[in-house]
């Protein structure tokens, strides 16, 4: 039955072409979000699919752009399914395109099982509460912002900040505790430049990874709406790789702010009625039917981890792409200009990062006891020293009391000894946990509220008798 | 059964002729798959549907069948411990149907048909029974009664009655002037169900979150509102409140929010105790989970299912929270269907309808009396997420009309870790007076205490300004005094560790001892540094820190604990005391 419809029917003519979208009069049975052929005058092949269909005008988004299209002689035919993706293991080590089509030279992947690119909903009752701990080894992140395996955790940066640097170092390093089972990395590029891709494959290269890695390019010169597949696609072979074949897959995708940008395209060209700066009133849906595909479920021991990039258009936080990013994913890792240009790496902000997940991952069977408090005290005794710069900066370092001058010290060694680290420093969760004692002990004792008797007596103490036996 | 044919479909809307009588909110069923769908616009023979899954692959010309009903809830024993979507499908099946993905066009019984329930009559033959009133009873849960009433709009003679026995939902218990009464019922979402009257809230729902319940409380059958950005522990305080607010039921709906979320109430409602049933709070909770990747449409409607599930416990004469997280996200869902219907937006693109429907949602909470003449109440608790974290948005500012209590969740408390963030200036409580009495009976000072702590809160504030421009060692002593004595009331009584064990819930007792101690810390030191004693001599006693760290070494029931916190106040400012008589 299907077949005989594709090959049926090939409509002539366009009522009416406005950017990404065209207008096709009279079509019979389109169906809604079906695919659809487009032969250009120039005999070229594109991609679509239907928006919005009724018995009169059908409206089709051209995913390749509309250059070239007329409306007299361009044909179209629709093809009776939605677009589908098919998916297999043999797709590691690969290079694709936005739709999943080859973009290394070889050819398309033998077989696999052609899935619909926008899923399904994951039932929320037979989702599996994520808890294992990931050791990435930057004590920024494991020590304060701990992530763990099935979270959705994204990079907030802004233009010339090295999230990239940091999201390859957490590809290169991360490992789970006392298991060998390595990543598996799907990548999703959309509208970032060929060297921020080729930075990515070369990581990939160095790290010998490679056969491990599928990578899906919608780069900067391709079509923008190609974009609005990209992560879909990406994800579509992830959930495959997890929850057919156990794997444990980390997917990240960049850069976010590219694709919400497609997505406002799309709906400037259809005449909707914009919510905020310009954004579909349903960026937020969009957005979550993306992220929401991670996580882990009751009948497959594999999971999805996310780390999406997005840049903060003029470091902006409460723009839309970050707002709405942050009220779906589980936290964000902010980077801060400001430590940035003081050469600190990873600039990690310390304050407005957070890992949802993180009070679950932590502690006594998944790193070790001391670890909640001890982050406890450490965002409280930091968020001190940043009131009390404000002061220095007013009153004058040398007018402050000698407690916030204590304070001072202690943001200074905060960031410059346990924020700071090399980009191939690995760091384990004990020598990460060990060096934040080692800054807090800076702090009278009187100031660590957040710290009980016991742990301050078993971790400072020790901590200040090894400093004596060292000096 | 009617059927009509699609003419246009654009994402969750489908258009359709042929629907000469259908009526608003009449329920559809759209396409070969059958999706549920709800009429929301008529106009001439086309009707414009809502569609309450997804719509791809739906074409003109495919068939809608009207099914003559609005959308309705079934209700019935065996609510309480289950997990339903937002049209009311119980997730645990769907899933053991289709697997862990939410399949197209998946349908099954709200309720379990099979289980056969214990039932005890109330009633025998020729009684007269008033609508609403309660005809026999069975054992939900552990700790729920359920209580088969009589529908609100039936009434009349007892015939058929059956003897007390083990029945099914589905079998008829009696029969009323000849209709069939069973231990289920329906009733439409969208219209409250009945009372005989509404009573004033005076009993405070007690949380045992200091913050709430001594700064900000809110009364039995109240509304109160949590805004905040993202970050600021919205759902934290939430999850809190249901797991240790005094209500009998509790009905948690996540509207558009994470799906980690429920796995997380799963995994930690099952284990955790109720502190005054001694049971686990999963027998007292429903939970209802339309998350944000879940269809919007189904976001809409999960605020209206979750309240007639509440208005149905409270006609039973039980007292019931609603936590709806968040409001913001069904607000938007109404935005984007606003938007597919190309209606003229108001602010923000927000419909001009948005207020009266959130008037509508939150005057179904409230403290009555049912047609059964007992006592019940609903209690709603909505969440919202303003976008930027910007409390002039359309949701905050109109939520604001309609709610009691005000819980302002701040940012940069939050970013210090201070939980739960709810702003002490920010935020504030119309119920404080209304429930003065019921606080005087644990403490009879409630009222000067609560005034205590807010003004020096007050005061503190205004002194943080001076020393964000001089430094604090310009201020005299005596307000350096307000500064330590507020530091110790926000560590050691507004901040509060939600997964601390002892922290986790506190009593009312708990809450007013370390209160009345901090408070006599400020008195006693006030005096002191009044006959000439440096601050240091106060700040470096050993009982500051006691006070800070009370919350999570001092358990609810230890009386002499408790008792013993002002007792070394008193004991180590007076020891100094006497040093400058």
């Amino acid at each position: 039955m299907k077949s005989t419809e594709k090959n049926a029917v090939e409509y002539v003519g366009l009522s009416k072409v406005d950017g990404p979208l065209v207008f096709v009069e009279n079509v019979r049975d389109a169906a809604f979000d079906e695919m659809v052929e487009i032969h250009t005058p120039a005999g070229e092949l594109r991609l679509g699919r239907v928006l919005e269909t009724s018995a009169d005008v059908t409206l089709v988004q051209v995913f390749e752009g509309t250059t070239g299209l007329s409306n007299k002689a361009t044909r179209v035919r629709f093809l009776g399914d939605s677009l589908k993706l098919p998916v297999s293991t043999r797709m590691l080590g690969r290079v694709f395109d936005g739709f999943g089509r080859p973009a290394d030279g070889s050819p398309m992947p033998f077989g696999g099982e052609p899935r619909n690119v926008d899923g399904s909903p994951i039932n929320p009752q037979a989702r599996v509460y994520p808890r294992d701990f990931i050791q990435t080894g930057i004590s920024a992140l494991d020590g304060m912002n701990t992530l763990v395996r099935g979270q959705k955790l994204p990079i907030f940066s802004g233009s010339g900040m090295p999230h990239d640097r940091i999201a390859a170092q957490i590809t290169r390093q991360a490992t789970l505790l006392g298991e060998e089972a390595q990543f598996t990395i799907v990548f999703a590029a959309m509208g970032v430049t060929h060297d921020v891709a080729r930075f990515f494959t070369k990581t990939f290269e160095q790290s010998g990874v490679l056969t491990n890695v599928a990578c899906f390019f919608s780069l900067a010169d391709a079509p923008s709406v190609e974009r609005l597949i990209t992560p879909r696609s990406a994800l579509t072979l992830a959930e495959h790789l997890a929850f057919a074949h156990e794997m444990h897959v980390l997917v990240i995708m960049t850069d976010m702010t590219n694709y919400c940008e497609s997505l406002r395209e799309v709906g400037t060209a259809r005449g909707e009625i914009p919510a905020r700066k310009g954004y579909p009133g349903y960026l937020y849906s969009d957005l979550a039917s993306v992220y929401e595909r991670a996580g882990r479920i009751n009948r497959s021991e594999g999971s999805i981890t996310q780390m999406p990039i997005l840049t903060m258009p003029s470091d902006d936080i409460s723009h839309p792409v970050p707002d709405l990013s942050g009220y779906i994913t589980e936290g964000q890792i902010v980077l801060e200009r400001d430590l940035f240009q003081r050469g600190i790496y990873p600039p990690i902000a310390g304050l407005p990062s957070l890992s949802r997940l993180m009070k679950d991952g932590i502690g006594e069977g998944h790193t070790r006891e001391d670890h909640a408090p001890l982050a406890s005290q450490l965002f409280a005794a930091y968020s001190r020293v940043k009131e009390v710069r404000g002061l220095a900066a007013v009153i004058g370092e040398e007018e402050l009391s000698p407690l916030d001058k204590t304070y001072m010290k202690f943001g200074e060694e905060f960031e410059q000894k346990f924020l700071n680290q090399g980009e191939f420093e690995n760091r384990s969760i004990e020598q990460t946990l060990d060096l934040g004692w080692r800054v807090l002990g800076i702090l009278p004792r009187s100031e660590l509220h957040r710290i009980s008797e016991q742990l301050a007596d078993k971790y400072l103490s020790a901590r200040s008798e090894e400093d004596e036996s060292e000096a | 059964m009617t059927t009509a044919s699609i003419v246009r479909v654009s994402g969750p809307i489908v258009d359709a002729q042929g629907m000469l009588g259908a009526f608003m909110h009449e329920v559809v069923e759209v396409g070969p798959d059958r999706l549920i769908g709800e009429i929301i616009r008529v106009s001439g023979d086309i009707g414009t549907v809502q569609v309450y899954e997804n719509t791809s692959g739906l074409k003109p010309g495919s068939e809608v069948h009207l099914t003559g009903e609005p959308l309705s809830l079934l209700l019935g024993p065996g609510l309480v411990g289950n997990i339903y979507d937002g049209i009311q499908r119980p997730l645990q099946t769907l899933s053991e149907q289709s697997g862990a993905f939410i399949a197209r066009g998946q349908k099954a019984p709200a309720l379990d048909t099979e289980r056969k329930w214990r039932v005890n009559m109330r009633c025998k033959d020729g009684s007269q029974i008033r609508a609403g009133q309660v005809i026999a009873t069975t054992p939900e849960s552990p700790v729920i009664e359920h209580r088969v009433m009589v529908p609100p709009d039936a009434g009349g003679t007892i015939s058929e009655a059956v003897p007390d026995g083990e029945y099914t939902i589905d079998q008829v218990l009696c029969k009323l002037d000849g209709r069939e009464i069973k231990l289920c019922q329906r009733w439409p979402v969208r219209q409250p169900r009945p009372f005989s009257e509404r009573l004033e809230a005076t009993t405070p729902m007690v949380t045992g979150q200091r913050v709430i319940d001594t700064l900000f409380p809110v009364a039995r059958g109240g509304t109160a509102a949590i805004p905040g950005g993202f970050g600021t522990g919205k759902t934290i305080t939430q999850h809190s409140l249901a797991k240790w607010v005094d209500a009998d039921v509790i009905v948690y709906v996540g509207c558009g929010e994470r799906g980690n979320e429920m796995p997380q109430v799963l995994m930690d409602f099952p284990s955790l105790v109720d502190p005054r049933t001694g049971r686990p709070l999963m027998e007292r909770t429903i939970l209802v989970a339309n998350t944000s990747n879940m269809p919007v449409a189904a976001r809409e409607v999960s605020i209206y299912t979750g309240i007639t599930l509440a208005e149905y416990y409270r006609d039973m004469g039980y007292h019931v929270a609603v936590m709806a997280d968040s409001t913001s996200r069904w607000a938007e869902a109404l935005r984007e269907l606003g938007a597919r219907l190309e209606e003229m937006p108001a602010e923000e693109g927000f419909p001009a309808y948005l207020p009266t429907r959130l008037a509508q949602f939150y005057e179904r909470a409230g403290a009555v009396r049912t047609l059964d003449g007992t006592d019940g109440s609903v209690t709603i608790v909505g969440s919202i997420s303003p976008q930027g974290g910007d409390f002039t948005e359309p949701v905050t500012q109109h939520t604001r009309r309609f709610t009691r209590c005000f819980w302002a969740l701040d940012t940069i408390l939050a970013n210090a870790r201070h939980y739960p963030a709810i702003h002490w200036l920010n935020s504030y409580s119309e119920y404080a007076e209304e429930i003065a009495p019921w606080w005087a009976e644990i403490t009879p000072n409630w009222h000067q205490l609560r005034r205590a702590v807010i003004e020096i809160l007050q005061r503190e504030d205004k002194l943080q300004q001076i020393v964000k421009l001089v430094g604090p060692d310009v201020l005299p002593d005596s307000q350096r005094l307000v500064l330590t004595t507020a530091e110790i009331i926000k560590v050691g009584f507004l901040q509060q560790n939600a997964f601390d064990e002892i922290d986790a819930y506190c009593a009312p007792k708990k809450q007013t001892a370390i209160l009345d101690a901090i408070l006599e810390f400020h008195r006693r030191s006030e005096r002191l540094i009044d006959r000439g004693a440096p601050l240091v001599r106060v700040t470096e006693l050993p009982c500051r820190l006691a006070l800070m760290r009370a919350k999570t070494q001092i358990k609810n029931d230890d009386q002499d604990a408790l008792a013993g916190l002002k007792h070394k106040v008193i004991e180590e400012l007076t020891s100094v005391e006497a040093e400058y008589q």
